[in-house]
């Protein structure tokens, strides 16, 4: 107890001195967010600086192991320093997916020399990773993907095509699902990693209805790739997919507590402001209603997920309850959007320009965002059977 | 935030779920609406209960009672909805114990309490004077006048009214219909002179009352609380009940869910089980979710009366909203998958669906208790 409350004493010290005043205010819009990588550039250099003394310390990844760049904390000690960062309102000094999904999957699976080659420049922000895995062919049903990987003795050929490949315009590396035996399915499936540098590669950032261009095609014509870059085992890479998959999932469905832009303003006092009010009442009944609705089945919602992070602590094996996370959490944001636009009126529905604020046409964009959280990472249908098959057992 | 039960609980749970399972199966239900019983519940069976400390759960040791808290009676509860088992649970305990235990006087507490606890008692809040809940719709009055008050109005959906010993009446002393303030409670001797009870039954076979006061004269010693002051008594013992009706709107969605979920399984139609077509499988796989999300918010509400949380009123609310609905939702599902014979009586999901509409319109329905919500949180 003693030691903890040293620990953060120390933390509470450091972080004053360490975090720059510019990393203590909320960000304004999505080019705040650091991802890192060779291509960065860092309009405010206090955001560099910040990255870089809290990969000095491992802080970027608090959990990992220190051998490999990371903080090497315990857990107390990690929500100690999470209590910390946010009582500063500090800003995350590193967004990655190479943090958030390979990571966590490269400490289960790689072998020790990849470990040490890969893990310490995702936590000093040097590499940007982006992800493999879907295909024109292959989305929901993933294991049908058709890109394939041949054995040329010292390399693997790689040809095919990959799509909604979150930033692979701006990414530096892709871990990538690829065919390795055609006569099977699930068992012919290996993981691979590879720079984006790399003759034969191209990626092609595709227009979403949002206006922004997240996602990309992604296409590799006898793209040569080191086969030490195999994570794993030839032909087990799904089960290494399936575990990424996990991750993503748990992130998505944090969505379902209103984070994002426009969260910050809650719906009631939005209502008020766009729709008047009487006695303090939203002048709307119909929409004090829905409002009232969405608060409450929010609220249903993290309670749920504090449930499950007690039954996990308390040592129970982690409850069903998890399964649902995806699919509720994604449906409850995209109808917290619906909401918002309805709050909102013609305000809600401006695209560019004048006549608008930039919360408002935030509010706009990130409301057609957010149609595909209940797409990308597995569609809500697929989670709905997967809760009928692995909890209800009920037959195919 | 306790979401997760201690050992002593887990116990609790599991003599409940015994005990109901095995004393109080839904044949009981079905024979007591058979045989036309002018209680609507089982006297042995309430007696049982009390003797396993359920009637004295939230009553402390002092007066005979068990103490185990809203938590555990919240298991309880739970429990008796898997079964639909009828006792005065809700009216006694948690509406009038709850009363006196928080606003009575030292000699009311010693009279009553004990008497509760022991099961030698039966008692109903008699509040409601309209179609929909509305606590604060009191047109019934009590007049002052010699020693003590003459009361007179009429009541509706008494819980438990027609087998009540004893009742609280939430009657008028000032103000007008709507108001607050200005309403007091008052015990009243269920056969004093003045007093109507009108059995009504209802779709769920269980039993309220209509009951007119008539010049009804009573001491001021009858006073339970203070005068006009009843209202904060009621939202508090209101609460109460709200969260313990969620305890077993809990216990009965989840029976209805996994028995829904057995028939999926074995009901062939075009030569398979109906449970693989994908039509059924997302409707009870997005109603499993509710049902997760409707376990935390039942939790989180009987630990927030166990710990006395400030915004028990607000959890409370969205307990029994939540609740309201998907018990509804259940039912009507679980009736619809069934498909004709969801519509015979010989299945349960019927007598499920009743009572689950019954529970709804108790205390507030998922209209009631959002707006009671936006309210609380100030829009």
């Amino acid at each position: 107890m003693e030691q903890i409350e040293k620990f953060r004493q120390e933390t509470r010290e450091w972080l004053e001195a360490n975090c720059p005043p510019s990393m203590r205010t909320p960000m304004t819009n999505e080019d705040d967010t650091v991802w890192g990588g060779r291509k960065a550039t860092y309009e405010n250099p206090e955001a560099k600086l910040w990255l870089d003394r809290m990969a000095s310390r491992g802080w970027t990844v608090p959990t990992w192991p220190k051998a490999y760049g990371g903080g090497g904390l315990s857990k107390e000690e990690n929500q100690v320093l999470s209590s910390e960062l946010r009582r500063i309102k500090a800003r995350p000094p590193l967004s990655s997916f190479g943090i958030w999904m390979l990571g966590p999957a490269l400490l289960e699976y790689a072998s020790e020399e990849q470990k040490q080659k890969f893990l310490p420049p995702i936590v000093r922000g040097e590499i940007r990773w982006c992800q493999g895995y879907s295909e024109p062919g292959a989305g929901s049903d993933l294991a049908g993907l058709q890109t394939k990987a041949e054995d040329k003795g010292d390399h693997y050929l790689v040809n095919g095509q990959k799509i909604w490949t979150s930033y692979a315009d701006k990414a530096d590396w892709i871990f990538c699902l690829v065919r390795t035996d055609s006569t099977k399915k699930h068992d012919g499936i290996s993981f691979l990693l590879f720079d984006m540098a790399t003759p034969g590669v191209e990626a092609r950032p595709i227009s979403m209805i949002s206006g922004a261009s997240p996602f990309c095609e992604t296409f590799f014509t006898d793209v040569k790739v080191p086969k030490e870059n195999l994570v794993g085992e030839l032909n087990k890479g799904w089960t290494i997919a399936k575990r990424l998959l996990q991750h993503e999932r748990d992130m998505i469905s944090g969505m379902g507590l209103g984070s994002g832009v426009g969260s910050s303003a809650s719906l009631e006092s939005l209502a008020k402001d766009y729709f008047g009010e009487s006695n303090g009442k939203v002048a709307s009944a119909a929409l004090r209603e829905h409002i009232a609705q969405q608060k409450m089945d929010g609220k249903a919602f993290a309670l749920t997920l504090q449930r499950t992070a007690e039954e996990a602590k308390a040592g129970h094996a982690v409850g069903a309850a998890s399964s649902i996370f995806k699919y509720y959490g994604t449906e409850l944001n995209k109808r917290r959007y619906e909401l918002m636009l309805e709050i909102m009126g013609t305000k809600g529905l401006g695209w560019t320009g004048e006549g608008f604020t930039d919360q408002e046409i935030g509010v706009t964009r990130s409301w057609l965002r957010s149609k595909g959280n209940s797409i990308e990472g597995g569609t809500s249908e697929v989670q709905l059977n997967v809760v009928a098959k692995r909890v209800l057992g009920l037959p195919d | 935030m306790a979401l997760v039960l201690t050992e002593e609980q887990q116990l609790l749970r599991d003599t409940a779920t015994q005990f109901f399972q095995k004393n109080v199966p839904i044949a009981n239900l079905r024979k007591l609406r058979d045989s036309k019983s002018a209680d609507g519940f089982d006297r042995a069976v309430w007696k049982e209960m009390a003797d396993l400390g359920f009637a004295g759960i939230l009553t402390s040791e002092k007066y005979g009672g068990t103490d185990f808290g809203p938590v555990g009676l919240g298991l309880v509860l739970e429990q008796a909805g898997r079964t639909l088992a009828a006792s005065p649970l809700v009216s006694t305990v948690l509406l009038c114990g709850s009363a006196v235990q928080l606003a009575g006087s030292a000699t009311q507490r010693q009279d009553i309490l004990s008497s509760i606890a022991a099961g030698e008692i039966i008692m109903a809040l008699a509040l409601e004077e309209t179609a929909h809940h509305n606590p604060t719709h009191i047109a019934t009055k009590a007049e002052s006048g010699g020693a003590g008050y003459r009361i007179s109005g009429e009541k509706t959906f008494v819980l438990d009214g027609h087998v009540a010993d004893k009742l609280i009446v939430a009657a008028r002393t000032s103000g007008k219909v709507g108001d607050k303030s200005g309403i007091t409670l008052f015990i009243v001797d269920a056969k004093a002179k003045g007093v109507t009870i009108t059995r009504t039954l209802m779709v769920d076979n269980r039993n309220a009352a209509n009951i007119t006061f008539e010049n009804v004269t009573v001491g001021a010693d009858t006073i339970l609380g203070s005068v006009d002051g009843g209202s904060d008594v009621l939202d508090q013992v209101l609460d109460i009940a709200r969260i313990g009706l969620a305890a077993e709107m809990l216990g009965s969605i989840q029976e209805v869910f996994d028995t829904t979920v057995e028939y999926l399984k074995e009901r062939k139609q075009f030569g398979v089980p109906i449970g693989s077509f994908q039509a059924l499988k997302h409707r009870i796989s997005d109603l499993f979710s509710e049902i997760e999300l409707c376990r935390s918010v039942v939790l989180d509400a009987l630990s927030a009366l166990e710990a006395r949380r400030n915004d028990v009123p607000q959890i409370a609310s969205l307990a029994k909203a939540r609740l309201s609905d998907v018990a509804t939702r259940m039912t009507n599902e679980g009736l619809q998958m069934r498909g004709g014979m969801g519509m015979t009586d010989q299945f349960d999901v019927g007598l499920f669906m009743k009572r689950a509409r019954v529970a709804a319109a108790t205390f507030g329905d998922g209209n009631f208790h959002r707006d009671r919500y936006a309210t609380l949180e100030g829009f």
